[in-house]
């Protein structure tokens, strides 16, 4: 087999705070090929984003390091390359995409700017080449009259015009890999279904492996090839998607998909009560020695308090690190 | 709206706010006790009733107030600013005299303060824990707390008594005059070095601060890390996209304090002989020469509302939102 595009390994980060060490991320291994999109999900604080900070190098140091683990594209290794090096990977072969297109963009620059900064930097090209990239990648996320808009400033345009212009911003360069952080969660529910499709036709096109992180399941479902759930600092399981949805072996992920709300064309005089997830994601300061989900368990075993859970195959293709699952395959 | 209607709007805007300057003014001068007739009189070793009515009626002051005020408008739109009767010339020609020492030294210590103050802020700002960032703190301790006269007065000890390598005083050495003007500007330059430090210090230690706070919240922001995510090098990072959109509050403030800059200027040119506007102006307070009093008032006004003119249109070019008004 031959290597992933990329691949992350035993990635451990961790934050210096005033209540102490908090393990941000805590031995995260997942890998995506090209071509390939892998979703991750799961709650607020769980370290999806600091999983994707971590494979641009921008988790800001102090307080963050990278304490152990590997991040490799195509083979290169990632971790303690320098910066002028760093830089010339980011926006060029790894591309991200931001939760907040409201201020991911520079106010005081033209838009076609920001995206035609881009290729100038990474291919050296004249500054009306890059210009005349911008148009085309406006162009390409579907903004109509381009190249009048590619003078306007990002508040002359709307959120769901701002998110295509980071996409254009992001897959100026054409990157081997995307990194698409949450990038419809401030978007109306129809700017987000035209997201994905713009997503996933370029992804067409292009051949980009990209990393999706979202609270979105649907998307998931839609989008993905794979996906891991991360649960404080942790991925709690991992698998094909179509599997993972359909047979989850984890409570966490059980409870997640039970939390989407379903769409009824006739409620019935008794609405269906929303699902939740009792509790909240404990403080990373003070994960104990056990499964750091046993707390919000409705499936909690003896051991759970005490020995954490490791990632194991439980179905083919298929990982979990629940003590529960492992021992219902046990049955 | 365009940036030129925009301009031209200002404009008529400061040329309202000149003329209710210019009432104010007189009207301030015109009810306070006492007037030219007065000191002239006391010049002269005292003077009987007579005496005074007949100065009076000579330099127009037994008119109505409005016909005065009338006269002085007018002959401002001409500009004339009137006659000085302390120093017997008119006072557009002492002022205009004057000017481009006071210019020079307020516009030089101001872009000398707004360079440094940028720099030592973006400095500060990038290593928060730094030795630049200490020296940030220390300066601007200083520069608000030192008052410039003494600023002044501890630098002309130094460059006097210890280290003797700027001149303490004057604006260019006498035996210059007749000297090719290049010799003259280098030999102005030279004069300049002290008082334009001495009036920079305080609005350098202002800045600094200033830049420091706008550029430490800035590079919180999402588009920061936008920029770090596209692969630019830290130094673009701060000195384009972090850069630029801190300056605001900066410019904003350095217009603000333009008033402030030509009242500091006063006290430095008198601690430096400087032969500026703030030496004339003190010279004629206390002769009571009223006319020449107006007339730096005015002028100062004019040099105020240019400048606040200026700086909104800075703010506008820097920030395409405040542009859109």
């Amino acid at each position: 087999m031959s290597d992933p595009l990329l691949a992350v390994s035993d990635l451990v980060v961790d934050f210096q705070t005033r209540a102490g060490n908090a393990r941000v991320l805590d031995h995260i291994t997942l890998s995506v090929n090209e071509g390939e999109i892998l979703g991750i999900v799961g709650e607020s604080g769980c370290g999806k984003s600091m999983t994707a900070l971590s494979i641009m190098g921008l988790i800001p140091d102090p307080p963050g390091k990278i304490t152990s683990g590997s991040i490799k594209l195509s083979g290169q290794e990632l971790v303690g390359m320098g910066v002028d090096d760093l830089c010339k990977i980011r926006g060029k072969d790894i591309g991200m995409i931001f939760q907040e297109p409201m201020t991911s963009l520079n106010p005081v620059f033209t838009v076609g700017e920001q995206i035609a900064e881009s290729v100038r930097l990474h291919e050296g090209v004249s500054a009306k080449a890059a210009q005349a990239r911008a148009v085309d990648m406006l162009e390409a996320v579907e903004i109509p009259e381009a190249a009048a808009r590619a003078n306007a400033y990002p508040y002359q345009l709307s959120g769901g015009m701002r998110q295509r212009v980071m996409i254009a911003m992001a897959l100026a360069c054409r990157p081997r890999v995307l990194i698409a952080d949450e990038p419809t969660t401030a978007l109306d529910t129809t700017v987000q279904a035209q997201i994905f499709d713009l997503l996933q036709n370029l992804q067409d096109e292009m051949g980009t492996a990209i990393i999706m992180i979202t609270h979105d399941m649907g998307a998931i479902a839609e989008l993905a090839d794979n996906v891991a759930v991360m649960y404080a600092g942790s991925i709690v399981e991992m698998g094909k998607v179509d599997n993972v949805l359909s047979h989850p072996d984890h409570t966490y992920t059980k409870g997640l998909i039970a939390c989407v709300p379903h769409l009824s064309s006739s409620p019935g005089p008794v609405r269906e009560r929303l699902m939740e997830i009792e509790g909240v994601v404990p403080a990373l300061t003070d994960l104990g020695k056990g499964c750091a989900f046993a707390p919000r368990c409705n499936a909690v075993l003896p051991r759970c308090s005490s020995d954490k859970p490791v990632l194991l195959a439980t179905q083919e293709n298929h990982l979990a690190a629940c003590w529960a699952a492992e021992a219902e395959m046990a049955e | 709206m365009s940036l030129g209607k925009i301009l031209a709007k200002r404009i008529g805007y400061g040329l309202i706010l000149l003329i209710a300057v210019v009432v104010l003014n007189f009207t301030l001068i015109t009810i306070a006790p006492g007037d030219v007739a007065d000191s002239i009189a006391g010049d002269m070793g005292g003077a009987d009733a007579e005496v005074l009515a007949e100065i009076r009626s000579r330099y127009g002051l037994d008119r109505p107030f409005a016909v005065q005020l009338g006269r002085y408008i007018s002959s401002i739109a001409a500009l004339d600013l009137g006659y000085s009767y302390f120093y017997n010339a008119p006072v557009t020609e002492l002022i205009l005299q004057r000017l481009p020492a006071t210019l020079l030294l307020v516009f030089s210590s101001q872009i000398l303060a707004i360079a440094v103050g940028l720099l030592l802020g973006v400095m500060a700002a990038r290593k928060p824990n730094s030795f630049t960032n200490l020296i940030v703190t220390f300066l601007s301790l200083f520069g608000f707390a030192a008052p410039v006269f003494w600023t002044g007065i501890l630098l002309i000890i130094l460059f006097v008594a210890i280290w003797p390598v700027f001149p303490v005083g004057g604006m260019m050495s006498a035996s210059l005059i007749d000297a090719p003007w290049y010799e003259q500007w280098i030999n102005i330059a030279y004069h300049l070095v002290l008082p334009m430090v001495t009036l920079a210090s305080i609005y350098l230690a202002l800045y600094s601060r200033l830049t420091r706070a706008s550029m430490q919240e800035v590079l919180g922001s999402d588009y920061v890390r936008t920029a770090r995510a596209k692969g630019l090098a830290e130094n673009k990072v701060f000195y384009k996209h972090a850069l630029k959109n801190s300056l605001g509050p900066l410019v904003t403030v350095a217009g603000l304090q333009f008033s402030a800059v030509i009242s500091g200027a006063v006290v430095v040119e008198a601690v430096f002989s400087w032969p500026g506007l703030g030496t004339l102006a003190l010279q004629s307070i206390l002769a009571r020469d009223t006319p020449t009093i107006m007339g730096i008032l005015f002028l100062s006004s004019l040099v105020v509302i240019v400048v606040n003119i200026l700086t909104d249109m800075i703010l506008r070019m820097i920030d395409p939102r405040i542009r859109a008004d």
